[in-house]
């Protein structure tokens, strides 16, 4: 009985959180909340200050016991992770479920969390400055031209096998529209299309935007000479193929606005000088 | 002499048969796509080709596709071939002794570790696959060295299983220590892709099939003797230590260079024999040739669904082969029982 009690009793601010999604992970910390994890994921590396903080598993793999022994009184994880909920519920312990979606969920995320953990206020305000800058961007490129754009997130490097683009749905895409440009997969309604050398020559991308992101990975830009074998392609003869470097891109987190900043750099460079 | 020119009759029938079917589907494939495009434009050499969509269409995306697919689609079968009859195993497969596994360590080794940047841009994934397999060739192949005379092809079966499942086990823990990214790389490329984009890689993997083809070409008795019994093949004059040493090797050779083009494609190498034996009977002289064909012509159909049928998103192959391949063995099975 005390028990129910307790959990239908309006939530208290969370003191000890554990969150092993790195996107979460960086939204605590920007609305100043990074001070109340005890724990984070394996694959949490920003800001810095995470890796002074026991690591729980991730996704895959997240680690029940070490989790439970930090005594969290709330522990982000990712909305699939049933069987952590289900041992989480057992052991009476508060979890909030998060899923990877558009644009617009970050900063309704970053809100929600901000009202669970008990720093509303501070959510509030920094989606409201994420939402003002990402409209900022949006206006300015919202007069130019939309160039038809790819949006490759993976390769096989040196030649053009297993690649994998942003379809049209998920925050990549938003991110791509947001920054001036029309993902050519944007009727795709996937987040990400693994995409035949055909179709890239039939949808004849005007840009197209490589994104490197994995630690360690030392490839160049030399490495875009492997779209040379399709010249047909407007973006391979008018030179228009780039490649940007940066976990931001793929941590749907506060940075997507720097994210979206530098996609819409690359895309209308002539708005940025 | 009847019986000899008996079989130049069953021999030509089937190869032609099976040959022409091959050709028809090879022919075929690459003018299908998800793209519509004229080839009296694709042949038009007025248009320099960089601004030839057609052209780079047929000749860059789907003419090496279909290549490759035919190309690793007959390397598999010939590999299950001579794997079910050297194991006396009709479960045997290309993956049977950990040439596959060995494989597939080779590339997620390289996409972990990021040593895959592009070297005079080409992949190091292949070349690490091949490496891959190589090593499971020889840990293989010391085995069959190893083994005594009269040991069960059993105890061959049962190190492979366990080497490939050793390997396999390499594998996910590689994953777990790796980067989430370059653990979904690493996925991805396990579902296998024949969109090669390129001749150079099929052109490589050409020279080792070859070779691996042509000593398997001068086995097809000693795999018909030794599918029925090692005994039976010793009593009438077969070296079967050394026909298994070679079958062994090739059938290594062949999964090897297949997995390093195209990835690990299942299915093709277990299924496909079967359904050709139960089509040709058992005499290996008809068997390989057909299977060879068959594998090549199953694979390019399979890939031509996986690259149409979904739109622009796709399909990997390797969820086409088995697909298709399952009920249709069953419909063949269905059809010789009753």
């Amino acid at each position: 009985m005390a028990l129910l009690a307790t959990a239908a009793a309006p939530r208290a601010a969370a003191s000890r959180i554990i969150s092993i999604i790195p996107a979460t992970t960086e939204m605590l910390f920007a609305m100043g909340a990074g001070d109340r994890l005890v724990g984070v994921g394996t694959y949490d590396r920003f800001p810095p200050e995470v890796d002074r903080l026991p690591r729980v598993g991730a996704l895959l793999d997240p680690n029940v016991e070490r989790i439970l022994a930090l005594r969290p009184d709330l522990v982000i994880l990712y909305g699939t992770q049933a069987d952590l909920r289900q041992q989480l519920e057992r052991a009476h312990v508060p979890y909030y479920p998060y899923v990877h979606r558009g644009l617009a969920d970050i900063t309704q995320t970053i809100r929600s969390l901000g009202a669970r953990v008990g720093v509303e206020a501070a959510g509030n305000a920094l989606a409201d400055r994420m939402e003002r800058q990402l409209s900022d961007i949006r206006s300015r490129t919202g007069s130019s031209a939309r160039p038809k754009t790819l949006l490759v997130f993976g390769r096989e490097p040196g030649t053009l096998r297993n690649i994998d683009a942003s379809g049209g749905v998920g925050f990549l895409h938003d991110m791509v529209e947001t920054a001036g440009g029309a993902n050519v997969l944007a009727d795709v309604k996937q987040q990400s299309v693994m995409l035949s050398t055909e179709v890239v020559l039939a949808r004849a991308p005007e840009v197209i935007i490589e994104l490197r992101y994995a630690r360690g990975d030392a490839t160049t830009t030399a490495d875009l000479r492997a779209w040379d074998a399709l010249p047909a392609i407007p973006a391979v003869k008018n030179h228009k193929v780039f490649m940007l470097q940066g976990e931001e891109f793929v941590v749907p987190g506060p940075r997507v606005v720097v994210a979206t900043e530098r996609l819409a750099k690359t895309l209308h460079p002539e708005l940025f000088k | 002499m009847a019986a000899s020119s008996d079989l130049r009759r069953r021999l030509l029938a089937t190869v032609g048969g099976f040959a022409a079917l091959t050709i028809a589907v090879c022919l075929t494939a690459p003018l299908i796509g998800s793209t519509p495009i004229h080839m009296s434009r694709v042949f038009d050499r007025t248009i320099p080709f960089a601004d030839n969509v057609d052209a780079q269409v047929f000749f860059v995306a789907r003419l090496p596709r279909v290549l490759a697919a035919v190309l690793v689609g007959s390397a598999f079968a010939i590999a299950g071939v001579v794997f079910q009859a050297f194991l006396r195993n009709p479960l045997a497969s290309p993956d049977t002794l950990g040439v596959s596994s060995g494989a597939t360590l080779g590339a997620v080794v390289v996409i972990t570790f990021h040593i895959d940047t592009a070297v005079l841009g080409v992949s190091a994934v292949p070349v690490a696959t091949f490496a891959g397999s190589a090593g499971a060739l020889g840990i293989v192949y010391a085995m069959s060295i190893a083994r005594r005379r009269g040991t069960s092809s059993t105890v061959l079966l049962l190190a492979g299983v366990a080497l490939s499942a050793f390997l396999g086990a390499l594998n996910r823990f590689i994953q777990v220590i790796g980067d989430y990214t370059d653990t979904f790389r690493s996925i991805r490329w396990m579902m296998g892709s024949l969109d090669v984009g390129s001749y150079t890689d099929i052109v490589v993997a050409l020279v080792p099939i070859a070779a691996a083809c042509v000593a398997i070409g001068t086995l097809p008795r000693e795999l018909d003797l030794v599918s029925i019994g090692t005994e039976a093949a010793e009593s009438r004059g077969v070296d079967v230590r050394r026909a298994e040493r070679v079958a062994l090797v090739s059938a290594s050779l062949l999964t090897g260079s297949a997995v390093s083009l195209g990835g690990p494609i299942p299915f093709v190498g277990i299924i496909v024999p079967h359904i050709v034996r139960l089509i040709v009977g058992a005499d290996h002289r008809l068997v390989l040739p057909a299977a060879a064909l068959f594998g090549g012509a199953f694979l390019v159909i399979c890939d031509v669904i996986a690259r149409t049928a979904f739109g622009a998103a796709g399909m990997p192959v390797g969820a086409i082969t088995a697909f298709l391949g399952g009920p249709f063995f069953l419909w063949l099975l269905f059809r010789r029982m009753r």
